[in-house]
């Protein structure tokens, strides 16, 4: 075993490195996550319940005075994860009335952080309710704040929309580096490369040869997932499938770059499905943001996630797949999984070996 | 003459120079020869055929394929050359017939355009061709390999090791199907670790440890061999060779299947005093007898020794 750098790394490294991440660096909690409040009341009751808000971790409050539509906006962008809202005469109401209502807006393409969300907003407000009956005194009739709950884009909370773009990034990127990879390094390791090397055949032909079956098999995959998905799951795909697929292109093509430049380093089956295993569905998991929030991680962390392109991938498919947006609202994404693309496959064509050795 | 393949001062190393696999090797091969690379394991064949297929890059010297340098014009001498390595290289999961035609799409033609020249060889597989390449014996897989190097029209054909774990029946065809190709005009290089297929080839090279002992054609390297050469034989084989390496008269004594070969100090026959010291063996036999090739092998071989 000590004469095996590479194993002995891998079992006192892991352990270490894990423990790390998942101690400091990866958490389910939700805190500083940005919310904005409309308030159309501007008055006592509306101004304590925001101050009670802003107390809470949970939240990173902004003012606005959005309009419905600047609110939508906000939200496709991914920029706020909660609205509440305080319509006009909210103190008003309270008191004459007796019954006032807050709007509260979450982004359930997140279910989870969505309810917790709307849960904590229900809960300070709930609280607020408390302190006013306590110091009214019970002689008054019942104050009832009506909160009421809107989830966008996932009004049911079902999780499938969090985690079906999830696997898909996860099944496409792994599937694709992991065959290519290995499909290389079973030629080196048969002899077969020996032969195909001293060959008329151009190390672009090998490349695309073993590029095309891996592809369509990939293409093939995505169609199962979204039919189990849309069919069995009732996920609706709210978006434009040919921009689904052409991403999900994009990511295939990714995936097989990496898995060329992995097959280039390596000359043993075993390790070329270890480096892609470890290499991919990791970070995958840890960093394209369907398990731990990104927002949430410290910024080393931030910063490497940039690097992964399920990140960008999962982006996309929660945009299109469940908010429904179109190519204008996910060309940046697009863009960077582009050029990963394109430079990963330059480079693993320029090291692609010509030789033995 | 015209040379089809030329190895000037070639020179091999691995792991940065600490091994040397090829030590300043220099050859010349002509057009339509059957030339055979002759050394045990580990000699440096396999190297000298990767640099010539353009596989590795040689650390010093040059050679040239066709008159094609073998560093610069490596993508022409990948076009014209068939390679058969030593290890067993086709695709095991694919059929006789598959593996065919992949290699003939591989070289952009078919096997209908040059099966003639396959023809000989392929019909013996040609019973077999559904079957997986995996599930042939180790003398098919030969012949397929063969097949599949030659379904080009190469002009210069390269066979590394060819008949290394095949039966004698199957080496013996291999042979002929060899000099039926050669009877083509193909030039070919071939490396075999048996001595005793030295003499199938027109010249043979003696490689050890990377360094060529000796180019010439098989009969005048045994010509060459310096002093009588003696065949004995008894009913302890073991303990004659102990018994013969102890005789001060006698220079070298190896173990060759049925017999032991021997040489003595002098020019002089010494089997009379022989026969008489080793009298307590039964059904002794001496006699006088031709060298093989490795016995030259290894006449060679200890003098490059004594040399250095």
């Amino acid at each position: 075993m000590f004469r095996d750098p590479k194993t002995l790394l891998l079992l006192f490294g892991m352990p270490i490195a894990q423990i790390l991440l998942f101690g400091f660096a990866l958490t389910n909690e939700i805190k500083d996550s940005k919310i904005v409040v409309i308030d159309y009341a501007q008055d006592n009751a509306s101004k304590n319940i925001i101050h009670k808000l802003s107390a809470n971790p949970a939240f990173d409050l902004a003012e606005s005075h959005f309009n419905a539509e600047q609110i939508e906006n906000a939200f496709q962008k991914g920029t706020i994860k909660l609205a509440v809202i305080f319509p006009a005469n909210f103190e008003h109401n309270l008191l004459h009335s007796s019954n006032s209502q807050i709007q509260i807006i979450a982004d359930a393409s997140d279910p989870n952080t969505a309810s917790t969300l709307s849960n904590y907003a229900s809960a300070i407000i709930q609280d607020y309710q408390l302190s006013q009956l306590q110091q009214q005194g019970m002689a008054t009739t019942p104050l009832n704040i009506d909160t009421q709950i809107r989830m966008i884009y996932n009004p049911e909370l079902k999780g499938a929309t969090n985690y079906v773009p999830g696997v898909m990034a996860l099944v496409l990127l792994l599937v694709s580096v992991l065959m290519t990879s290995v499909s290389i390094v079973r030629e080196k390791e048969l002899g077969t490369m020996e032969i195909l090397l001293v060959s008329p055949v151009s190390p672009l032909m090998v490349i695309i040869s073993k590029a095309i079956p891996y592809f369509a098999l990939s293409i093939f995959n995505l169609t199962i997932i979204l039919m189990l998905s849309y069919f069995l799951l009732e996920l609706p795909i709210a978006g434009s499938l040919v921009l689904l697929y052409a991403a999900s292109s994009l990511l295939i093509l990714t995936g097989l770059a990496l898995g060329l430049l992995i097959s280039n380093s390596t000359d043993s089956q075993q390790t070329a499905m270890l480096i892609s295993l470890m290499g991919m569905l990791i970070p995958t998991i840890l960093f394209s943001g369907f398990m731990f929030p990104i927002e949430n991680m410290p910024w080393p962390l931030q910063i490497i996630s940039n690097v992964v392109p399920s990140k960008w991938y999962y982006i996309i498919v929660k945009d299109v797949m469940i908010k429904g947006l179109g190519f204008s609202s996910v060309w940046k994404e697009m863009l960077i999984l582009t050029s990963m693309a394109i430079a990963l496959l330059l480079i693993s064509l320029k090291k692609y070996k010509i030789r033995l050795v | 003459m015209t040379y089809d393949v030329t190895l000037q001062n070639i020179t091999k190393t691995y792991e940065k120079g600490a091994i040397k696999a090829v030590k300043n090797v220099s050859l010349q091969i002509e057009k339509g020869e059957l030339f055979g690379l002759i050394g045990p394991d580990g000699a440096g064949k396999t190297s000298i055929f990767r640099i010539l297929t353009t596989l590795l890059l040689p650390d010093e010297g040059m050679a040239n394929v066709n008159g094609l340098d073998v560093v610069s014009d490596y993508k022409e001498i990948r076009k014209r050359v068939g390679y058969m390595p030593g290890k067993f290289s086709l695709y095991q999961d694919l059929s006789v017939e598959e593996n065919l035609k992949f290699f003939a799409t591989l070289f952009d033609t078919t096997i209908e355009e040059n099966y003639d020249i396959i023809k000989d060889i392929y019909v013996q597989i040609e019973p077999f061709k559904t079957r997986a390449a995996g599930q042939l014996s180790g003398g098919m897989k030969q012949k397929l390999a063969l097949c599949c190097a030659m379904i080009h029209r190469p002009s210069v054909l390269f066979l590394d090791e060819p008949t290394t774990g095949v039966d004698s029946v199957s080496r013996k065809e291999f042979w002929n199907m060899l000099k039926k190709l050669k009877a083509q005009g193909i030039t070919i290089l071939v490396s075999t670790p048996y001595m005793d297929e030295a003499t199938l080839c027109e010249r043979i090279a003696l490689i050890q440890e990377g360094e060529i002992m000796s180019v010439d054609t098989p009969q005048n390297i045994i010509d060459q061999y310096p002093m009588p050469l003696y065949k004995v034989k008894s009913d302890k084989m073991s303990l004659l060779l102990k018994d013969l390496r102890t005789l001060s008269y006698v220079t070298s004594a190896m173990s060759f299947g049925e017999f032991h070969h021997i040489t003595f100090n002098s020019k002089t026959d010494e089997s009379a005093q022989l026969l008489e010291d080793l009298k307590h063996h039964e059904k002794l036999e001496c006699l006088p007898t031709r060298a093989t090739v490795e016995d030259c092998f290894i006449h060679l071989m200890q003098n490059n020794v004594h040399a250095e």
